[in-house]
């Protein structure tokens, strides 16, 4: 398991180097030049060669693509060091960390929201399978993928300000100082972002439920006289959890994704937020620092999904 | 004692059955299974009447498809419903209708006083959990076997089925033993709660043909230790040879004979009977002789022949057998047939 886990980690080395390549070459490659930009912003009407080169020069901009990169890259390795943001006078790490937690929380939130509905729902769906319950649960599921959560979020947003004059609140408490304020801010954004990715795993739930619930071994715990509690707990959903984790594994980056929607709509000062503000200002340290962030997440998280294989199947043994 | 009951003539609905009065361990009547597939309706087990005695092994044979699985999994309402359905017929275990009990009370039979052991030992285990906590499962709920104890019993039965060095074992995953292995498994399991009455379902169709002894070697000593009745469903007329008390014939749903082992052997009376002997290899047979195949296809069983279901593979076959069905009558004493025909003639 220790050599295993030392293995898996070494190999996110290469990745995370060619990651790093990919992220910082193609964020300039974005038409639109910071220079441009700032130089419209201060109004530098008379913009002269001169102020442009020394703009470019105090920016660490001249210096060609590959040196900026090593240097960049230098930095990181040596001094855990994303740089500095090209607006502010504020290191990109002060930036993330500052923003990380909001992001992580919803994320986190969004997720356990998304199990919590969908593993219970996706079996009672399997087990009662043409119901009642399980025409709701699918229709639910149905529903929640249909639905974009930009548009149930705008329209949560919205509406109630429209007919109550209530909106969400946005002052963000501490979770571990003050959860109950802490979960006003976040509960909404969570639901609406948790009920689409519970819809895909409910699906995927139900069917790996019935899948399962037609194997050999299930007709053999019937057999053994258990009751239908312990036939579906304790032997069908075990198994049938194996590729219900990759699919979250798989749903972790998309649900990155639907962040960034999120914290816009909801004005949360998240990562998502901090990379659109980036991305429009051309801020290449911001954005290449959330990018590379979000990668080492990401790999994290489907390392985490490997690991738990080992949990669930016996036949995945991680001790060569 | 073995042939105080006897099976009582099937294939005619309608027919008030008696119940023995010694009281076999298992009298099944008239029992109706089928399948249903949109529109068409698949009679899986066609009014079939039987009974298992105490200590006796019953054996059921016939092709594929005739409807032996099917008989063995309703008798423990087993069947997956839907799409199949037990639409009649009763099934007295020590004079318990199992198809008139609640769910609770069907739960307390299961694995406790019949137990069963399927085909495919390769994915009848389950793959996640180890054989410890797959074993215990039976005592636990049906005998309330202190935790303390379970390990010594786990043990005790791993040791009865010869399971070598069963300690280490016990932690084991199913994936970590062989077919046979695993097979033995399947019995300890079946066994723990020490059965009146064990299904064994082609218990042996799965493995190498070194194994397939043992196994059932292993079926016919430990079914006589605990002085348990089985009835061994099987296509292997070899193995029926060798381990059965009684046969039942089975075609196209229905039994088309019955009767002690030596009877079905020596004297078959239903041409398809015949038909599975003719086609088995023997040993003693000249090195000339050829096997005779049974003609044809079975039947597809949404859509019987009229008359006799075995009529169009029948070499005997006469008018009559294409417009009747035959009833499962006596031949000789137990010995019973469903056939128009004198085979002997």
């Amino acid at each position: 398991m220790g050599s295993y886990l030392l293995k898996r980690v070494l190999a996110l080395i290469p990745t995370l180097l060619i990651a790093s390549v990919l992220v910082f070459s193609v964020v300039r490659l974005v038409p639109g030049d910071v220079l441009d930009l700032m130089l419209s912003e201060n109004d530098y009407s008379a913009s002269s060669h001169d102020t442009r080169a020394d703009l470019e020069k105090a920016l660490g901009l001249d210096d060609p693509i590959y040196i900026q990169y090593v240097n960049w890259l230098g930095d990181i390795v040596l001094h855990g060091d994303l740089g500095e943001s090209l607006w502010r006078n504020t290191s990109v790490n002060q930036e993330i960390a500052d923003r990380l937690p909001v992001t992580v929380e919803l994320g986190v939130l969004s997720l356990l929201i998304a199990l919590v509905i969908a593993i219970p729902v996706g079996v009672y769906s399997a087990i009662r399978q043409e119901t009642l319950g399980d025409n709701l649960g699918r229709s639910f599921s149905i529903v929640a993928l249909a639905v974009p959560n930009f548009w149930l979020g705008t329209m949560v947003v919205i509406l109630p300000a429209m007919w109550w004059g209530w909106s969400p609140p946005n002052t963000i408490e501490p979770f571990f100082s003050d959860p109950i304020e802490n979960l006003k801010v976040f509960l909404v954004p969570s639901l609406i972002l948790g009920a689409s990715l519970s819809a895909v795993v409910m699906r995927m739930t139900r069917t790996m439920m019935l899948e399962v619930l037609r194997q050999d071994y299930i007709r053999t715990a019937w057999a053994k006289g258990l009751r239908e509690r312990k036939v579906v707990l304790r032997h069908a959903v075990k198994n049938a959890m194996i590729p219900v984790i990759t699919l979250v594994g798989i749903l972790v980056p998309i649900l990155f994704g639907g962040t960034v929607i999120i914290e816009q709509i909801f004005r949360l000062p998240g990562i998502g937020q901090l990379l659109l503000d980036s991305v429009s200002n051309r801020d290449y340290p911001i954005i290449t620092g959330i990018f590379l962030i979000s990668g080492v997440m990401v790999m994290v998280v489907n390392l985490l999904v490997d690991l738990c294989y080992g949990l669930l199947d016996p036949k995945v043994r991680y001790d060569d | 004692m073995k042939d105080a009951v006897a099976n009582q003539p099937a294939n005619t609905p309608g027919e008030t059955m008696q119940k023995d009065p010694v009281g076999g361990l298992l009298q099944v009547e008239h029992l109706r299974t089928v399948f249903r597939q949109g529109r068409r309706e698949v009679k899986a087990v066609d009014g079939i009447s039987f009974s298992v005695n105490p200590g006796e092994t019953l054996a059921i044979v016939g092709e594929s498809g005739s409807g032996k699985s099917m008989t063995a999994m309703s008798l423990l309402r087993l069947i997956p419903s839907p799409p199949g359905e037990i639409i009649d017929g009763d099934v007295f275990f020590g004079g318990r209708n199992l198809l008139d009990m609640s769910e609770d009370e069907l739960r307390d039979v299961r694995g406790n006083e019949i137990a069963m052991i399927f085909q495919e030992p390769m994915t009848s285990l389950n793959p996640v959990l180890t054989v410890r906590q797959q074993l215990a499962e039976p005592m636990r709920v049906h005998r309330k076997v202190k935790e303390e104890d379970i390990e010594a019993r786990c043990l005790d039965l791993l040791r009865q089925v010869r399971i070598p060095d069963p300690e280490t074992r016990l932690d084991a995953y199913p994936h970590q033993f062989s077919g046979g292995m695993r097979q033995r498994v399947m019995i300890a399991m079946a066994l723990a709660c020490e059965p009146r009455l064990l299904i064994a379902d082609e218990p042996t169709t799965a493995l190498d043909v070194t194994v397939q002894a043992q196994i059932l070697e292993l079926l016919k000593d430990l079914t006589r230790q605990h002085g348990s009745s089985m009835i061994l469903i099987t296509h292997d007329l070899g193995v029926v040879a060798r381990y059965a008390d009684r046969i039942n014939v089975m075609y196209a749903g229905r039994i088309v004979e019955s009767g002690t082992a030596r009877e079905i052997f020596e004297q078959p009376r239903h041409p398809y009977t015949l038909g599975l002997i003719n086609s088995m290899p023997r040993l003693d047979a000249s090195e000339k002789a050829r096997l005779l195949p049974i003609e044809g296809q079975p039947p597809d069983l949404g859509n019987l022949p009229t008359g006799c279901a075995f009529h169009p593979r029948c070499p005997f076959a006469v008018d009559q057998c294409r417009q009747q069905d035959p009833p499962l009558e006596p031949y000789q004493g137990h010995h019973l047939k469903a056939c128009w025909v004198n085979v002997d003639d």
